[in-house]
């Protein structure tokens, strides 16, 4: 094969920047792979290693600073056929850490290339998550602050299951770039380089004491066998092969007429835990099934378990606007903290409206009607008593009644929950 | 007429799902997640991906990739998300990727009020990315409405080649409601557009008789090339000033010349009225209930619901309001798409009805601050 550089647009780095020979290298590796172009995506970072893109002749992507990697990954997960590489400075290694991580957690089959000078070339030779203490940079006295890290060993930890560092001198480079390439999998080569135009302005630093730096530090060379395991975008698929299609929710046949006529309000006031918007959506499914319009309108803390829960439900013949209550035709009272959130509920309550509550729970002063619902004689659990008291109203004919009630839990639930649900509606005694 | 019951976010996405979206990627986020989760019940078994990113950046960062590589992408979040997706939707601007972004609001600022709805990014949504260039976003007012501008907004994004916004709302989101999804008036499902093959591809070169280029996907046998940089019809960075100012010409006016064709809205007129009102989201829907109430009494009120925002609809905005005295405009924040209003209709009195408690604006609010009563 023949070389996919573009000769129309030649590199354009520093004389003496490793970036160039990383470059020949990488064109050297797609030839020994006999990889045309429409078969590679190079996606770059940002810096001197986000020019490396415009130097090939393969499909492209080029974006923010740090963020290749996530474009590379949406990349080849839409086209699993294609090699995609990303080339990425030690400064996109910093701002995209957090990508670089997920990277080796996930095994997506990309190569990542860092090129890694130890510093920032293009805005000046700031300091990065890599350059060493006691170098002299663009920073100031800054990075005599922070300690470089290890990326090799920070993407082990993190799962890489290809890891390589070596020198962009080395006589393997090609070879390295190919097999990283060649892995199934997420691979990442840490190349060490010199940035004439910045770098080793103030700092010393050549091939050789590049060699001499990595011959002592343990050598980190391709898989990793404790993280070996599927590929990513394989083992997607085949963990979604299995799963079966769902459908939309299906429409609630109309076989009812609701007992009231007119809009219908109610509200119930609970805590957390105690099924509130279950009730809600199956008074809700109740009522499509008088051929009601109906919306439900929750209210909740972001604490799972705790705090006030509160469902809003309106039952209309005609199209809902405004989903919140104006006047209520029942008020289910389950809990005082429910209760104590919605006090100024009550105060607009007419002689018509309803308020269903156990004896416990006190509500404020209003013309309504109240009908105690005593569950704890009847020995409901408190998880129970939203459904149970949806059963009280079916059985006062208030707003719905019985039959629109059990069809709704038919259409919700199913096997021994439904029949959970029915004993349970059936049980709930009113006088 | 059967009715099933939804949530605003469960109705978005299996509206995106018959748009063809075969790529969701999406961090956890109240009030966005139930879309993330109704996605991620859809999508595999359609041979589609769902990611969870490692954070809101890579979420759309997963999107843009994908998009690019040819498949319709959607990603959900809520404010703070929203702002961290800044870097990237101000790339899917300028490098004309494909996207439809939603943004189930929350109470802000900041992380705000996770479980209280608001419309409080309207103004963000249109100028929160560097380089200030026009979006698309669209409004639902109830479940229905997330449903049918999920398609266009998937529509739109191929079309114009360019993230669309929907500006969901808590309310509408994670609030249940009747919809009969087969009864809804729903547009024909569009995709983006190949190039002929009888002329060299550049991924940017916009043909004479179009506002949009051709789109050919990455992994296809014709190379392609993507960037952020400012660039030339070749995909390469340009320097060339003129070259620079007619793209970005081009990128301001390709959605200004179809504002025509996808500024939804409902115009409800009632006879003698001389107050417009004008509101979007599901504060509208306290505004219809002010309509259908004040009809036949003596100071019926006429409503405009505008279901597209952005590009602002200037012309169907001073047109609708001509006729009126006073122009009252109601949305759940302090005042943000009133500018836009004020600044269509300066001869006008244009008033503002605005709330940021995590409450909806019920239709007393709106009676007692029109009639001042
Ligand atoms: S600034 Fe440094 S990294 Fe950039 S091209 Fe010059 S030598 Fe290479």
């Amino acid at each position: 094969m023949s070389s996919l550089l573009n000769t129309s647009r030649p590199p354009v780095f520093c004389p003496g920047c490793s970036h160039e020979r990383i470059t020949r290298s990488l064109d050297k590796a797609f030839q020994n792979m006999k990889l045309s172009g429409g078969q590679i995506a190079v996606v770059t970072d940002i810096g001197c290693s986000g020019l490396f893109d415009t130097f090939f002749h393969t499909h492209a992507f080029h974006g923010l600073h740090g963020r290749a990697l996530t474009y590379a990954a949406g990349i080849k997960m839409a086209q699993p056929g294609l090699n995609v590489i990303v080339t990425m400075g030690d400064g996109g290694l910093g701002i995209g850490g957090a990508h670089i991580l997920a990277a080796c957690r996930r095994n997506l089959n990309l190569t990542l290339l860092i090129l890694d000078n130890f510093n920032f070339g293009m805005t000046g030779g700031q300091f990065s998550a890599t350059t060493p203490s006691e170098a002299h940079v663009g920073s100031g006295f800054l990075n005599q602050l922070e300690r470089p890290m290890d990326v090799c060993q920070v993407a082990i930890s993190a799962g890489a299951a290809y890891v390589t560092r070596c020198s962009g001198y080395s006589k393997h480079l090609t070879e390295e770039i190919e097999a990283a390439i060649r892995f199934n999998g997420f691979s990442l080569i840490d190349i060490w380089g010199i940035c004439p135009g910045r770098y080793t302005k103030q700092n010393r630093l050549t091939p050789q004491m590049i060699t001499e730096m990595l011959s002592k530090l343990p050598s980190i060379t391709g898989p990793v066998a404790n993280n070996s395991r599927k590929e990513y975008n394989e083992h997607y698929r085949e963990l979604s092969a299995g799963l079966e299609p769902v459908l939309p929710p299906k429409k609630v046949a109309v076989k009812f007429r609701p007992p009231e006529p007119g809009r219908q309000e109610v509200v119930i006031l609970g805590s957390a835990g105690q099924r509130i918007i279950t009730a809600g959506e199956i008074l809700c499914i109740a009522g499509l099934t008088a051929g009601l319009r109906t919306t439900q309108k929750n209210d909740y803390n972001i604490t799972v378990l705790r705090g006030h829960s509160i469902s809003e439900l309106i039952l209309s013949p005609e199209k809902i606007g405004f989903t919140g209550i104006e006047s209520s035709s029942v008020i289910i009272a389950l809990s005082q903290e429910g209760v104590d959130r919605r006090k100024g509920l009550f105060g607009r309550l007419d002689d018509h409206a309803l308020i269903l509550k156990p004896p416990e729970i006190n509500t404020p002063m209003s013309p309504a009607k109240i009908h105690l619902m005593d569950f704890k004689s009847q020995r409901i659990k408190p998880k129970d008593w939203a459904l149970a008291a949806l059963s009280v109203m079916a059985k006062l004919n208030k707003v719905i009644h019985n039959d629109m009630l059990r069809s709704a839990l038919g259409f919700k639930f199913k096997d021994n929950t439904l029949a959970s649900a029915m004993d349970l509606v059936e049980r709930v005694d009113i006088t | 007429m059967p009715y099933a019951l939804m949530e605003g976010n469960e109705a978005i996405a299996w509206a995106a799902a018959e748009s063809g979206c075969r790529f969701f990627a999406g961090y956890p986020i109240t009030p966005a997640t139930t879309i993330f989760n109704s996605m991620l019940k859809i999508l595999p078994p359609l041979g589609g991906i769902c990611i969870q990113g490692e954070d809101e950046i890579a979420s759309i960062g997963y999107c843009l990739g994908a998009s690019m590589a040819g498949l319709k992408t959607m990603t959900a979040t809520s404010g703070p998300g929203i702002s961290l997706y800044s870097e990237h939707i101000s790339f899917a601007i300028g490098s004309e990727i494909p996207i439809v972004i939603v943004d189930v609001q929350r109470l802000g600022p900041s992380t705000g009020s996770a479980t209280r709805g608001a419309d409080g990014d309207i103004q963000f949504l249109r100028w929160g990315s560097s380089g200030g260039l026009p979006v698309i976003v669209l409004v639902p007012v109830d479940v229905s409405d997330c449903y049918t501008l999920t398609l266009h907004a998937f529509n739109l994004a191929e079309q114009f080649r360019c993230p669309v916004f929907i500006a969901s709302n808590k309310e509408i989101a994670m609030t249940r409601e009747n919809i009969d999804i087969d009864s809804l008036e729903k547009p024909a499902i569009i995709d983006r557009t190949s190039p002929p093959t009888n002329h060299p591809f550049l991924p940017f070169e916009v043909a004479a008789d179009r506002v949009v280029p051709y789109f050919l996907p990455i992994g296809g046998d014709i190379l392609v090339r993507q960037t952020s940089s400012t660039h030339g019809p070749d995909g390469y960075i340009t320097t060339d000033y003129d070259n620079i100012a007619k793209n970005q010409e081009r990128l301001h006016k390709k959605l200004a010349s179809g504002i025509s064709r996808f500024s939804f809205h409902e115009t409800i007129l009632a006879e003698n009225a001389d107050t417009l009102l004008l509101a979007y989201g599901v504060s509208a829907r306290a505004a219809r209930d002010v309509y259908r109430k004040q009809k036949n009494r003596n100071r019926p009120v006429s409503l405009l619901i505008l279901k597209t925002l952005w590009p602002v609809p200037d012309a169907l905005i001073r047109e609708t309001a001509r006729k009126f005295k006073r122009v009252v405009v109601v949305e759940m924040n302090l005042g943000q798409y009133v500018r836009e209003v004020q600044r269509i209709l300066p001869d006008k009195s244009v008033e503002f009805i605005g709330q940021m408690d995590g409450r909806l604006i019920n239709p007393r609010q709106i009676e007692e601050a029109i009639y001042h009563v």
